[in-house]
Formats: structure tokens, C-alpha cells, sequence
């Protein structure tokens, strides 16, 4: 079918000139990808699934320019003990990474493991984004997997001692980053990713996710650090029989953010949460994009997402639960709200649920508001500041999104960021 | 020291005149009790002294140790040293009440200059302070309020002026919904505070609690005035013979 013509006319524009990479196990993956892609074309605005979220600064040939932030702030997880893995604008940085050895995990470069050719992560490089585009396309993701310059391989064999972290650095004006990432969890194997930084003037990321049963993963992100980039993100994954994903995304700033993902369950008993925090000041559009399907029996799904919005900032979420027939007992939740700190600001949602079994339990609720006036004045006549105290509800806002972040270090770490963010945008 | 003159107040939304011309004055050491009819306008009395919004002072003024209450802020409020124990506490899902106890006091002590409290030092007070109102660690640990019955909620309420220690304590209704034992409580832990530099404005309709915290002074207020003030003999007198008296004489 051909595609409508202003699909047809950006897809080519954005296309002309570009080259996937050649050579090694990816090709054939990328070369699927990019079929699929003139198949479905580029986002435009016509689109439902991009009603609330203009995609022209994303799909343009050239990104917009995005000025470095300077800041005293000390880069996020500074103080962990983690094994750093370094890309700058988008490029793989040997010499500000660590050493990729680590017990329990190995770790390659996707340009690396193009050299042998058999590896099981041919086997994984675009097949979960391959199958996340039913039954809504999502054309950046497939665009990511047909042209990612870098990226790496994470294969977790076992209980690794420290988190794994992705630091993106953003030193160019007009960097266009594109990165994929593999991560596979073995049977009983556990291990935390982190993944922080601004990454590029425009960043379209991808990372699939493949856990194996019993397998455990704990993702937290943090973006939106320097305020003019933009980004696009995709997360898919796959979760087998009594598996567990956790993945909690911290937002500051950052004038547009789309975070879309992907969750499949395909093993019982599995658990996956899926939370999101930001907070917006003026010039700010951050959207969440979530998709989960149920297809096997007693597994929980979690979507927690919770917006700060202040100065005519925009917040997004369409979130989605569909439960297929025979996942009987599924346990799915959905909770998007959006916290305005003035009249100008605006939250659109839209959550869903699509259930073809009798015996589960769903439940979602999307809600925006107002600082609570009586807490507010409670808290005021025990001597707390106005500003003090708009700041304590507004972490108390959060905190159900904060409290999907398992390890209380880290969850402190993002809290202590909000209350920073908080005390510089009174 | 607290000192209300003729204060006249309206609802900022409608021309609703809520306070009619309040004069009122509580000397440190002192413990007043304010009664009257339901709709009389005490618990309004209470918020605009505390800088509640939605109400507009059209003339009167109120002070706190000579210095003019309705200039400022509700914080600045409180660390001039006014409390109001609320006839309705608030609940705030997602704020603990450690964390909230801690804030306030520090907030206190930041706006008068001292020192913020120590940890270990808050702990300290805080375990003993709320032994002493048979409050447990599990409602500490709770989000403010959220799902404190309603006799909880006051003796959080107490707790928290406990550890304020505010020179001006306001309590509206604290012993509405408290069990005889609860009310006993909340008496001891308001007279262990008391002191020769320290006032009081009790908002009551029970003898019961006066029966506890002994008044020196009882206010009867209706429509938005204080209509009559007496000794403590004037509580007995309506618990026996209810307004209808002291309405019908004044009018
Ligand atoms: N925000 C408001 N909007 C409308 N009416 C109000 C408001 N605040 C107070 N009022 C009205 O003002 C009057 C006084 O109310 P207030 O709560 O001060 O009475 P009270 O003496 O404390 O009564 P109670 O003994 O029942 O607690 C009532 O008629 C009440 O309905
Ligand atoms: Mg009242």
C-alpha cells in the first residue's frame, strides 16, 4: 500500500544519503528494518500515536541545535560504584569507559560482535522491535535498528556486583546520535543498568531487552539534563516465565522527550513495573509512551507515571494494558498523573485497556491537578516556607513513581536531583 | 498578648459577613475558652488568625505580642509563635510524619535564627513526646493524617504543639471525637505546656474538656461576636441550660 504523500515525502528526505552500516551479523537485521520502514514511514502528525507529540524536529535530516549545559552539578551516580561504559554524541569512548570485564556480565560493542558471525544476539538485534509494531507502527525504533552507529551487547550470566552504566555526553551543537543496545538476562541472572546523560543534540535510542526465566533486571534512567536536546527512546521487552523488569525514568528539563515502551509477556508468572517521573519548566514536552501485553497467565504489570508541569509545559501519556485471551489472573495497573503547577501548563492522556479474558484484574486512572491548597496551608501554619512546602507535596507527588525504584541509594540519589531541580525553579 | 479588636471579616467569594466586630484579648499564662452555637463563626476566628486564604479582614485588627497578625504570612505566623490545632486535621498522602515534624520544627528554628536540630536530638524528643500521647511508632512513620482515626488525628495534633512549643496555642474542637481516655490525654499534654508565658484559646462546646484544662476565662460567641464573657462557672451554665438564655438576654 502506498504510503500518503507527506509520509512518503519526509520518509525520503530524512532517508536520502544514508547508508546502513555494512558488513557483519546485523546486516540482514538492518536491512529488514529498512524495508519496514519505507513500509510504514516516518511519523507525521496525521498520526493518532502522534496526536499529542510533534515529530518534525525528530524526523528532520538535520537536528536542531542544542547548546551544551555547564553546570557545578556533579554528574548523576557519580558517587557509585559502577562499571561506566562511555559514549559521546553517540560514539563509543574507550578511554573514558572502564574496563567492559566484569564477573557475571559480558559486555561487547554491537561493531564488535559484527565480526564474528554467529552470536546469539543475531538473534535478538531487531527482533523485539521487529515485533513491537503491532498494532501500532513505531518508525523511529525501526529507523534506529536499520542506522545505530554504536551501541552494546549486555549479556547477564549471573549476579554482577555493580550496575552497569550507560553515560551519554552531549559535546557537539548538532550531534544526531542513534544507539542500540542488546541486553539479555539469563535464567536466574540479575543485574541493574543505569543509563543517564544528554547524549546528543538528537537522540533516537533503542535497547531490547531479552529475560530469560527467573531473570531479573533493574533499569533507571535519568534524561533531560541539557534542556535543548531531544530525544526519542524506545525500550522493548520480553519477559519469560516468572521474570522481573523494573525500569523507572527520571526527566528534567529537556524541550522534547518521547520515552516509548514496550513490554511483552511471554513466560507466567512475570512481573514487570514501568515508572516515570518528570519534572517541566516552560519550553518542555515530555511524553510517555507505554505499551504492555499480557499474554501468558498470573503476570503483574505496572505503568506509575508522574508528571510536574509548570510555565506552559506539556506533559504526554498514552499507556496501554492488553490483556490476550488465556492470560487469566493478570494483575495490571496503570496510573498516570500530572501534578500543574499553574494555569498554563497541560497534561494529555490517554490510557487503555484491551482485555479478551475473564478472569483478571485491571484497573487504570489518569488525573491532573492543582497543588492541595489545604495541605498547602497546613503545612505553612506549622512555619514550613511556601516554597518549602509546594516543594515537600511535590515529592510527595512523586513518590509513587520514586517508589518503584528498588534500591534505596539510588532512589535517595534521583530524590536528592528532584530537590535540587525543585529549589533552583521556584 | 493576643490581642483581637474588633475584627469584622467576610468571605472573599460571596458578601458573606462571617465576623461582626471580635474583641478578644489572651494574656500570657492565661487559658480562655471560647463556646457558642455551631456556625458562630469560632473555627473562622481560628483561620484568619492563622492566615488562612479565602477571607478578607474588612476592618479590626489582630496582634501577637504587638505585632500586627494579619500582615503576615501564615509561616511567619507560626514562628512568631501562633499554633492552631485544626477542628479538622489535614491528611497529606506521600509526606511522612517524622519527615513533616522535622521540617516544621527546623523551619522554626531556621526563621528564628537557631540552628537546625540535630538527627539524633529529634528522635529523642519526638519518641518521648509522643509516648507521652500514647502515639506509636507505626503513626509516625504514616503518611500525615492519612487513615488516622479521628481521635488520632487530634492527638497528632497535640503532638505536633508539643513540639513547636508555640508561645499562642489555638485549639479548635481538639476534644470532638476523642474516647474519655483520649480526652484526658490531650488535657495533660495542653497542661504540661502550660506556663506563665504561654496563652491559650480553647474552642470548645463540651464542659467535659474544661472539666481537664481548668479555664480562667470563658467567651460565649454567636453570630460572629463575642456576646458574653465570664468565669468558668459561665461553661457550667450553658452545659446546663444550653444558649438559649444567654442569647435571649443579650439580644
Ligand atoms: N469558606 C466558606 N464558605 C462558605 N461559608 C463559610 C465558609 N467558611 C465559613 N462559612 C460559614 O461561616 C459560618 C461560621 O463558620 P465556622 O466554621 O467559623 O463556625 P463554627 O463556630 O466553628 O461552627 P462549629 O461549632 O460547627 O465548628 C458558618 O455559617 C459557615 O457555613
Ligand atoms: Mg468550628
Amino acid at each position: 500500500m502506498a504510503l500518503p504523500e507527506r509520509k512518503q515525502s519526509v520518509t525520503e528526505a530524512r532517508l536520502a544519503g544514508l547508508e546502513i552500516p555494512r558488513g557483519g551479523c546485523t546486516e540482514p537485521a538492518r536491512e529488514a528494518a529498512l524495508a519496514r520502514l519505507w513500509q510504514m514511514g516516518l511519523p507525521t502528525r496525521r498520526d493518532e500515536y502522534w496526536k499529542y507529540t510533534r515529530p518534525e524536529t525528530l524526523i528532520q535530516p538535520q537536528p536542531p541545535r542544542a547548546a551544551l549545559l555547564r553546570t557545578d552539578e556533579p554528574p548523576m551516580f557519580d558517587a557509585f560504584d559502577r562499571l561506566k561504559i562511555v559514549f559521546v554524541d553517540g560514539v563509543f569512548d574507550p578511554q573514558a569507559s572502564d574496563d567492559l570485564a566484569l564477573e557475571g556480565v559480558r559486555i561487547e560493542r554491537i561493531a564488535d560482535l559484527c565480526e564474528q558471525d554467529i552470536h546469539w544476539a543475531r538473534d535478538l538485534y531487531g527482533v523485539l522491535e521487529a515485533r513491537g509494531h503491532e498494532p501500532v507502527p513505531r518508525p523511529l525504533a525501526a529507523f534506529n535498528t536499520a542506522f545505530a552507529g554504536d551501541g552494546v551487547v549486555i549479556h547477564v550470566t549471573g549476579r554482577p556486583s555493580r550496575p552497569i552504566n550507560l553515560i551519554y555526553r552531549h559535546e557537539s551543537e548538532a550531534s544526531d546520535a542513534v544507539l542500540h543496545h542488546l541486553v539479555r538476562v539469563e535464567e536466574g541472572a540479575e543485574a541493574t543498568i543505569l543509563e543517564n546523560g544528554p547524549a546528543a543534540a538528537r537522540f533516537n535510542k533503542c535497547m531490547e531487552i531479552d529475560i530469560a526465566d527467573g531473570g531479573r533486571l533493574h533499569l533507571v534512567r535519568t534524561q533531560g539534563r541539557d534542556h535543548e536536546r531531544r530525544a526519542a527512546t524506545h525500550v522493548f521487552a520480553r519477559l519469560g516465565r516468572e521474570s522481573m523488569l523494573k525500569c523507572f525514568t527520571l526527566t528534567v528539563n529537556g524541550v522534547l522527550t518521547r520515552n516509548e515502551v514496550v513490554v511483552e509477556f511471554t513466560g507466567d508468572e512475570a512481573v514487570a513495573h514501568v515508572a516515570g517521573a518528570c519534572v517541566g519548566d516552560g519550553d518542555f514536552h515530555h511524553d510517555d509512551t507505554v505499551f504492555v501485553t499480557h499474554d501468558a497467565v498470573g503476570c503483574e504489570s505496572r505503568q506509575v507515571f508522574k508528571k510536574v508541569l509548570r510555565n506552559g509545559a506539556t506533559g504526554v501519556f498514552q499507556g496501554k494494558i492488553l490483556v490476550r485471551e488465556g492470560a487469566q489472573k493478570t494483575d495490571g495497573y496503570q496510573i498516570s498523573q500530572a501534578l500543574l503547577l499553574d494555569g498554563d501548563s497541560q497534561f494529555l492522556a490517554k490510557p487503555e485497556l484491551e482485555i479478551y479474558a475473564d478472569d483478571v484484574a485491571c484497573s487504570h486512572g489518569s488525573t491532573s491537578g492543582a497543588i492541595d491548597e489545604e495541605a498547602l496551608f497546613y503545612l505553612r501554619s506549622r512555619g514550613v516556607p511556601e516554597g518549602e512546602a509546594t516543594d515537600l507535596l511535590t515529592l510527595a507527588f512523586l513518590a509513587e513513581a520514586m517508589d518503584e525504584i528498588e534500591d534505596p541509594a539510588l532512589a535517595e540519589e534521583i530524590a536528592g536531583r528532584v530537590r535540587g531541580w525543585l529549589a533552583r525553579h521556584r | 498578648m493576643l490581642e483581637i479588636k474588633n475584627l469584622h471579616v467576610k468571605l472573599e467569594e460571596e458578601d458573606k459577613e462571617i465576623l461582626k466586630g471580635v474583641n478578644l484579648t489572651v494574656e500570657a499564662g492565661k487559658v480562655h475558652a471560647i463556646m457558642g452555637p455551631n456556625g458562630s463563626g469560632k473555627s473562622t476566628l481560628s483561620y484568619v488568625l492563622s492566615g488562612r486564604e479565602g477571607y478578607e479582614v474588612t476592618d479590626g485588627s489582630a496582634t501577637l505580642d504587638g505585632r500586627d497578625l494579619l500582615e503576615m504570612e501564615p509561616e511567619e505566623r507560626a514562628a512568631a509563635g501562633l499554633f492552631l490545632a485544626f477542628q479538622y486535621p489535614v491528611e497529606i498522602p506521600g509526606v511522612g510524619n517524622m519527615t513533616f515534624l522535622r521540617t516544621a520544627v527546623n523551619a522554626q528554628r531556621k526563621a528564628r535564627g537557631e540552628e537546625e536540630i540535630s538527627a539524633a536530638d529529634f528522635l529523642k524528643l519526638v519518641r518521648q513526646k509522643a509516648k507521652t500521647l500514647k502515639i506509636d511508632a507505626d503513626m509516625l512513620k504514616r503518611p500525615v493524617n492519612v487513615g488516622f482515626s479521628g481521635g488520632e488525628k487530634k492527638r497528632n495534633e497535640i503532638l505536633q504543639m508539643a513540639m513547636l512549643e508555640p508561645r499562642m496555642c489555638i485549639l479548635d474542637e481538639t476534644d470532638s471525637g476523642l474516647d474519655v481516655d483520649a480526652m484526658k490525654l490531650v488535657a495533660e499534654g495542653v497542661n504540661a505546656l502550660r506556663s506563665p508565658d504561654r496563652g491559650f484559646l480553647v474552642i470548645t462546646h463540651y464542659q467535659r474538656l474544661l472539666d481537664h484544662i481548668a479555664p480562667d476565662v470563658v467567651h460565649i460567641m454567636a453570630d460572629g461576636r463575642i456576646i458574653k464573657t465570664g468565669g468558668p462557672e459561665l461553661a457550667l451554665e450553658v452545659e446546663q441550660n444550653g444558649y438559649a438564655d444567654i442569647l435571649a438576654e443579650v439580644m
